[in-house]
């Protein structure tokens, strides 16, 4: 036996717990398939033919390796605002905005779809805020003639329309949730109903770091492809590893996929942003690892979002994909550790980085990813100015002009 | 011996079987459960199943989430269900009462603390509908060291291995649901299918099987409990529709109630 001890890399247990996080909180008609997602999983984690497929889909299908682009002139705008002249750290982005679909929710749909044939089901379904994450899996959907449902608040349908007529032009079908606050979290709750009646026939692609065991890893897992790629990229045009990385967290799928392969590269730093909303207030913001308590929803224990009373709280962001009140459960056991440091953005720093970015680079945003853009911008004015600072450019904006120049008040 | 297990004694010395109704607690209106429990018992239920209104109850369907919604808009809340419970047991109630709980609730609360509040309410029993066996160990304990009966659910999709495994951490009864999916009516029971998964469960466990998921009039409670063989039928949502429509007219939701499982009862002879 070893006296060193395990990485923090190595989790989950076979159980899915990431330390006490994590478990399996589902009613009972799920086991069977979930033990069967473990069976399959399992089976193809070391199975060559799996990775060599779906490695191929990611060059000539998704468009991988996404570029890590040094984004000079967001850099000098951080040294112009730095409070000395030694201060300000180059600024890279690793553009996950130019993945196939505009984001980077398709490296998890096109590995999901393949366990999907695998199970030999025919039939998809998914859950999606910001509807990213529903393109990814219309998409996926229709690259293997599986038949797809996708569920969305219709308060997201509204903000969204963009993506809703993609998913359309694919052929999804869209069911609008009309329950609870219409968002991501009663899309989710509508999509694990569906599941519950067709697990015979139907898999469900969970969108994020979430969710029961083992979808927290699984999610990971493909995301991963994200920080492998980035740390080699690193290697390559820095030298070296950054000295930080910056990504927003909904669920938190963008930053485990690029903190993952850096959580024991202990001279990186970690940050994760979560949607700091309008105020700190309850209901007004949408950050449970800034402001929650572990609590159990949706599958696993994890930061969330709760009244005294256990009923899952309001939550608020001016982006779909961040209006969700829990988080991964393997955020709260980097939380925890103090691997990782979560902080939260607000609205208008989100919406001031989306405008920040688009000006600057030539490059619009997602609104979610702009909150990661914000905290960077922040964070480099405070570092020196041989430093590095890495952000996930999660997602491409084209789905939030309307609802950015209505918050922004901009000129139809 | 426990309430429960005195009720079902008695029900199989006599060769009877129970009603189970479902309802949602604090629903249509704060206050009303008290009275819906002892309409429940008037009417023949040998059992109740108090629903802990939940903001994200993943195994119900639209009645049962609708009504669990309504009731936390009127700020129902756990303590407020469990005094209901309490009160009615104050006023006399001798039937079983069964809390049905999200485990996000229990963990909030603490199961602890929560479980001692329901023992002392005269709560008999609890429901996890939403662990699976293997993270459910530490709060069966914990309900079971506060004196409650602890129930999981036996899926269509469990095979008898599990099912098994399940039932030997469950006591009082075993919750079989009826179908895979969510709570909600439904038109017709697979009453084959059914059968052979009590005679099967029973092979392996002693404890009562109360059979629900989609069991919505008295045709459906008779199939359930003499062609299937199961100890109990559970209904809910039927019940729960028939409470929200009296309200929504203006009519009296515990006498609604109370008419609805007068006429289920007639299935179980």
């Amino acid at each position: 036996m070893s006296s060193v001890p395990a990485p923090l890399s190595a989790v989950p247990t076979p159980q899915g717990r990431f330390g006490v996080f994590g478990g399996s909180y589902v009613p009972e008609t799920l086991s069977l398939a979930l033990a069967q997602l473990c069976d399959v999983y399992d089976s193809v984690r070391n199975d060559p033919k799996f990775w060599a497929e779906l490695e191929l889909l990611q060059r000539t299908y998704v468009g991988r390796p996404t570029p890590l682009y040094l984004a000079s002139r967001l850099t000098s705008h951080v040294r112009s605002i730095a409070k000395s002249p030694a201060a300000g750290a180059t600024i890279w982005l690793k553009r996950e905005d130019l993945a196939h679909t505009g984001a980077h929710k398709i490296n998890n749909t096109l590995g999901q779809a393949l366990l999907t044939l695998r199970m030999g089901k025919k039939r998809i379904i998914a859950e999606t805020g910001a509807g990213q994450h529903g393109v990814a899996s219309a998409t996926a959907a229709a690259h293997f003639g599986l038949s797809c449902d996708v569920y969305m608040g219709s308060e997201d349908v509204r903000r969204q329309r963009l993506n809703v007529v993609r998913m359309r032009l694919m052929g999804a079908r869209v069911v609008e949730v009309n329950s609870g606050s219409r968002t991501l979290k009663d899309a989710t709750n509508e999509a694990m109903r569906d599941w519950m009646g067709s697990v015979d026939h139907t898999h469900y692609i969970i969108g994020s770091v979430v969710g029961p065991h083992p979808f927290p890893m699984i999610v990971r897992d493909f995301q991963s492809v994200i920080g492998r790629e980035a740390r080699a990229q690193s290697l390559q045009s820095i030298g070296r590893l950054p000295d930080a990385v910056v990504a927003c967290v909904g669920g938190g799928s963008n930053a485990a996929g690029i903190f993952y392969p850096f959580v024991d590269d202990a001279s990186v730093k970690l940050i994760g942003v979560e949607a700091g909303g309008r105020s700190n207030k309850p209901g007004d913001h949408a950050a449970p690892l800034s402001f929650g308590t572990p609590g159990v929803l949706h599958g696993s224990l994890s930061y969330v979002l709760q009244d005294p009373a256990g009923q899952t709280a309001d939550v608020h962001s001016c982006s779909a994909g961040l209006d969700y009140p829990g988080v991964g459960p393997e955020h709260s056991y980097w939380k925890d550790t103090g691997r990782v440091s979560y902080i939260a953005a607000n609205d208008s720093g989100a919406l001031e980085a989306f405008t920040l970015l688009a000006r600057n680079e030539g490059i619009i945003p997602a609104l979610e990813t702009s909150h990661a853009i914000s905290a960077a911008v922040k964070l480099a004015a405070d570092m020196p100015r041989d430093q590095h600072v890495m952000v996930n450019l999660s997602g491409r904006g084209d789905k939030d002009v309307d609802e950015a120049t209505r918050l922004l008040a901009l000129p139809h | 011996m426990s309430r429960l297990a005195s009720i079902f004694a008695d029900l199989r010395a006599r060769k009877a079987k129970a009603l189970m109704p479902f309802v949602c607690g604090a629903y249509p209106a704060p206050g009303v459960t008290a009275g819906v429990l002892a309409a429940m018992e008037r009417a023949g239920a040998s059992v109740v199943e108090v629903g802990y209104p939940f903001s994200d109850p993943i195994a119900d369907g639209p009645v049962i989430a609708a009504a669990m919604h309504d009731a936390l808009q009127r700020r129902a809340t756990p303590a407020g269900v469990t005094g209901e419970i309490a009160a009615a047991r104050a006023a006399g109630l001798k039937i079983g009462v069964v809390a049905m709980v999200s485990v996000s609730i229990v963990h909030r609360l603490g199961p602890e603390k929560y479980f001692a509040s329901l023992k002392s309410a005269g709560v008999d029993g609890v429901i996890l509908p939403d662990v699976v066996l293997e993270d459910a160990q530490a709060w069966i304990a914990s309900a079971r060291d506060a004196g409650l009966t602890v129930t999981l659910l036996v899926a269509p999709t469990t095979d008898v291995k599990r099912a098994e495994k399940i039932a030997r951490s469950c006591s009082g009864f075993v919750y079989m649901l009826a179908r895979a999916g969510i709570t909600g009516e439904s038109a017709s029971i697979a009453t084959d299918a059914l059968r052979e998964r009590v005679r099967l469960l029973r092979g392996v466990s002693d404890l009562p099987i109360a059979v629900g998921f989609g069991v919505s009039n008295a045709a459906q409670v008779r199939q359930i409990v003499h062609d299937c063989d199961a100890d109990a039928a559970i209904v809910g949502s039927a019940l729960v529709r028939r409470m929200c429509d009296a309200q929504a007219a203006g009519q009296d939701p515990i006498l609604a109630a109370e008419l609805f499982a007068r006429e289920l009862a007639k299935g179980l002879v």
